[in-house]
């Protein structure tokens, strides 16, 4: 039993740019000798991408997949199967609604806005978990990234926060379904840290700071710090553990 | 001053793939340097680092050229 990941490959979704918390997590993973595949939305941000997975290993597989699209969602792990064969596990790292929207009262949410928090931040992970299931013939492990403000009111987190309410319920039923065949599915809910999504939430770096006064270890969290859990929860060393959520916070989740 | 500007220049040719002869203090990040959104919350953070400074958001929202970064960033120094 041990936390080498040798001849294990892994899908990467939602790594944006060096800051990503996606990105900490495939640092980690590919740190202990997995092999990686990217997936990224939208050509904006295929450049960044393609240059990160480069930079660790040339032959990383990199590929289009807007989880808002089925036929997408099913084209990219078609293409993971003919050219991988299985896989042993996902790291789903993917959110997003209106920036007008983390801002002021959750009322001011639209039923547009509110759906597409919910389709691209929520559903999606059930959508990948969906195509991803039928490669992970080995077992395997899904891990998803929720917030405190899934559980708890945070300020200026509003509609995004209702959003993980629905993700962290998803991950329970997902591994009530999959644990017969094996697939554990859990989330790690990560301190505020500093990424480009983050950076959307209104007057983030002053929720920087409460964290540095409040939380038990007194610092914020680094997307090493998540890639190292979740390496964790990728590993047989949490063979146990499914259906679960692990705060990766320094602590914060605990104080009143 | 001269030294925050190169600073700036350098951070504006890595991110936004510029030629350093277009970046100059009228330059807009969106009209002059075809800088969307997202590349714009990009360079706040990497000037944040290179600066040690927190940028509000609300300051970050007055910052539409290059020279309204080099004042800002000069002004906090």
């Amino acid at each position: 039993m041990n936390l080498s990941m040798n001849g294990k490959t892994f899908v990467v979704m939602g790594v944006a740019n060096k800051r990503s918390i996606a990105w900490g997590i495939a640092k980690s993973l590919h740190d202990a000798g997995a092999n990686l595949i990217f997936t990224y939305a939208g050509e904006r941000l295929e450049g960044s991408v393609r240059d990160l997975a480069c930079s660790l290993n040339e032959n990383y597989l990199v590929l289009p997949c807007d989880v808002t699209k089925d036929e997408d969602v099913a084209k990219c792990f078609a293409e993971i199967k003919e050219t991988t064969g299985i896989i042993h596990g996902v790291a789903h790292c993917i959110a997003f609604a209106n920036k007008e929207e983390l801002q002021g009262d959750y009322t001011n949410v639209t039923r547009d806005g509110f759906l597409l928090a919910h389709n691209i931040s929520s559903y999606s992970l059930t959508a990948v978990a969906k195509e991803a299931k039928d490669l992970m013939t080995e077992g395997g492990s899904i891990v998803t990234l929720t917030y405190l403000g899934g559980e708890r009111v945070m300020e200026n987190y509003n509609v995004m926060g209702v959003a993980k309410a629905s993700l962290d319920a998803s991950v329970r039923y997902l591994a009530a379904d999959f644990g017969k065949h094996g697939i554990r599915v859990n989330s790690i809910s990560a301190g505020p840290i500093r990424t480009l999504s983050a950076k959307g939430v209104s007057d983030f770096n002053v929720i920087l700071r409460q964290i540095e006064e409040k939380a038990p270890l007194r610092r914020n969290t680094t997307p090493e710090e998540v890639g190292d859990t979740a390496l964790f929860l990728f590993s047989d060393l949490s063979r146990g553990i499914t259906g679960e959520n692990i705060h990766v916070d320094s602590g914060y989740h605990i104080i009143g | 001053m001269a030294d925050v500007l190169e600073r700036v220049t350098k951070i504006i040719v890595d991110r936004l793939g510029v030629e350093e002869s277009q970046v100059n203090l009228e330059a807009s990040f969106k009209d002059d340097l075809g800088a969307d959104s997202l590349d714009v919350v990009e360079l706040v953070m990497e000037l944040e680092d290179e600066f040690s400074m927190e940028i509000s958001d609300d300051d970050a929202e007055k910052i539409g050229t290059v020279g309204d970064a080099v004042n800002y960033i000069n002004g906090k120094m």
